[in-house]
């Protein structure tokens, strides 16, 4: 043991600080000073170029009350997050239980449903529209083999959004390879007591298994709905919002206030209402995990 | 990941293994052919992208496609201001995030649960409430049109990677720390010849993580980079769409292009990837 005032704990006092002082350097420069500004903006009128002029609640007013873009960037946005996320962890959890089974061939699947996941950026977003074009696109290509004229998918205002999700689909596999580390994680002793206890593979999956792994799916689906509200790449490149901004998600609003109208403070207003929006998410998910989430340390520690 | 003591893989009737493989291959299947037409396309002319039906394989490869597009646009110089971002991005965000989690996974200092329970809630802070103001003082220094205020920012660690690495650091025993201690050494030596030889996976999934979120960056180049010649690739591929937009195999070549360093990195690296996403998701 080493005592508490001997000069080797002074030393590790001083270090920790000397060693955390990157992430408290950025955390000041370039989170809470930012913050701070952002806040003040919120209030201006505010260009860049010239001084920002104090305007008051008017920025908030107008979000709130008089601009009908702002409401149809959430809708279009909640849609996406309420829709994607989901479907993204029901799809990944049914190949996760698939595979962890005594099944040939594993590795081999989760390099096959892994790969697309890494992948993202404009590349992916122009290949989504290559596939999704119109007249020789891979989808309407192959449905006029069956004569089917198929929509305009990311040009139809009704399909815009559907398209979007779809893509997200193929993002499915960076989830299983969690879902699987997670099910291996069950204890197997579990499973043998059930089995002693003549329970069924259903009774052992709605008894263990899937109350076991709860935590994991409660991490990806806050996780996903972060990310998901945040989509952005894929907006301005596939769609540019349209058409008829039926896929004018709430960062590319944001994105077009700032840096095409040079409205800051408008957009500042827009940032801070997408962090109420995630704040707000967040929680509701939090609070319902008392629900549903299953942490098996709870048992022992409390 | 290793399955060896606790596996709690079901050996399954022949005919369910069966429909198992029946469904896997069927949703493989549809994950793969977004890629196997990329790569066709990418070798068509300008007249066979345009065919109904569409040729999988096409009659002749034309792999000048892959020339035209350095040819038609700087892309080798796009290619060559990504690489220098990314690797500055990605040394920086090593360093920095290591150092820190080290100070959060093995050192005892005052503060250090609230600053921790801090960087954790900044993880939820959406980056587009930071990124005005970011850009309102870079403007002012007139840092716009240069990589510093891409790479600034990733050598002052980051929430997510630090986590990662902390996570990482706690589970190498504290006893080693304790023995170089007596042995005299100092807390950097403990962090550079104890804990950091200890944590190279962790430390390569961070360096995948880091360079694919670099290399694909679009927001960040797009309000920071306007001159042309210092696009990245990212930039360099949307203004090629908004030229050429109908010259899909054109577009579908360069896209390859630009993903091939994250495929080449994901078959030579799987497993540090696989690491680093189940640290943070299952041990998170």
């Amino acid at each position: 043991m080493i005592p508490p005032s001997s000069p080797m704990r002074r030393r590790e006092e001083r270090d920790g600080w000397l060693f955390a002082s990157p992430w408290l350097l950025g955390f000041l420069l370039f989170t809470v000073g930012p913050m701070i500004a952002s806040a003040f903006f919120a209030f201006t009128e505010y260009d860049v170029l010239t001084q920002p002029k104090w305007v008051g609640w008017a920025n908030f007013d107008k979000a709130l009350t008089d601009d009908p873009k702002v409401g149809q960037a959430l809708k279009v946005t909640s849609i996406y997050a309420g829709v994607s996320v989901p479907l993204q962890i029901l799809l990944g959890l049914c190949v996760a239980l698939l595979l962890n089974t005594q099944i040939r061939g594993l590795q081999f699947y989760r390099t096959v449903y892994y790969l697309p996941s890494v992948l993202s950026g404009v590349a992916v977003a122009l290949l989504w529209r290559w596939i999704y074009a119109p007249n020789f696109g891979l989808i309407n290509s192959f449905l006029a083999r069956f004569d089917i004229v198929g929509p305009g998918w990311l040009g139809d205002k009704d399909w815009a959004l559907t398209s979007m999700i779809g893509m997200s689909l193929w993002h499915v596999g960076g989830g299983i390879v969690i879902y699987l580390a997670g099910l291996q994680g069950v204890p197997s002793e579990l499973y043998e007591a059930v089995r002693v206890d003549g329970a069924g593979r259903g009774a052992a999956f709605w008894h263990i298994t899937l109350p076991m792994i709860t935590p994991v799916l409660f991490y990806n689906l806050v996780i996903g709905i972060i990310t998901a509200l945040q989509i952005f790449t894929q907006a301005l490149i596939m769609t540019n919002g349209g058409p008829h901004e039926a896929t004018l998600f709430i960062v590319l609003y944001l994105y077009r206030n700032a840096f095409q109208f040079f409205k800051m403070g408008y957009a500042s207003v827009l940032a801070w209402i997408l962090f109420a929006y995630i704040l707000v998410l967040t929680l509701l998910v939090y609070r319902s995990s008392g629900f549903w989430v299953f942490y098996a340390g709870e048992l022992k520690s409390r | 990941m290793t399955v060896s003591a606790h596996d709690n893989r079901q050996r399954l009737p022949a005919w369910e293994a069966a429909l198992s493989h029946l469904v896997l291959v069927a949703g493989g299947f549809f994950l793969m052919i977004p890629l196997a037409w990329m790569l066709s396309t990418s070798l068509k002319s300008l007249g066979t992208v345009m065919s109904l039906p569409p040729e999988w394989i096409p009659r002749t490869f034309h792999w000048e496609n892959y020339a035209d597009i350095f040819r038609l646009v700087p892309f080798g110089r796009y290619v060559w201001n990504t690489v220098v971002i990314t690797l500055l991005d990605v040394v920086g965000k090593i360093v920095s995030c290591s150092l820190v989690a080290f100070a959060f996974a093995r050192l005892r200092w005052r503060g250090r649960e609230v600053l921790f329970l801090i960087m954790l809630a900044t993880m939820m802070l959406p980056p587009q409430v930071t990124m005005i103001p970011q850009f309102v003082v870079f403007k002012h220094m007139e840092l716009i049109d240069t990589i510093v205020p891409l790479v600034l920012p990733n050598w002052l660690g980051g929430p997510f990677l630090t986590f990662l690495l902390r996570q990482f650091f706690m589970s190498i025993p504290l006893d080693l720390d304790d023995a170089a201690r007596i042995d005299g050494a100092s807390n950097f030596g403990i962090y550079w010849r104890v804990v950091l030889p200890l944590s190279k996976p962790a430390l390569a999934a961070v360096a995948i993580f880091m360079f694919n979120g670099s290399w694909n960056d679009f927001f960040g180049p797009l309000i920071y980079l306007h001159s042309r010649d210092k696009y990245t690739i990212a930039l360099g591929l949307r203004s090629f769409q908004d030229q050429n937009y109908t010259e899909w195999h054109l577009l579908m070549a360069a896209s390859l292009v630009a993903m091939l360093p994250v495929v080449l990195i994901f078959f030579f690296a799987q497993k540090y990837f696989i690491q680093g996403i189940v640290f943070t998701g299952v041990k998170g």
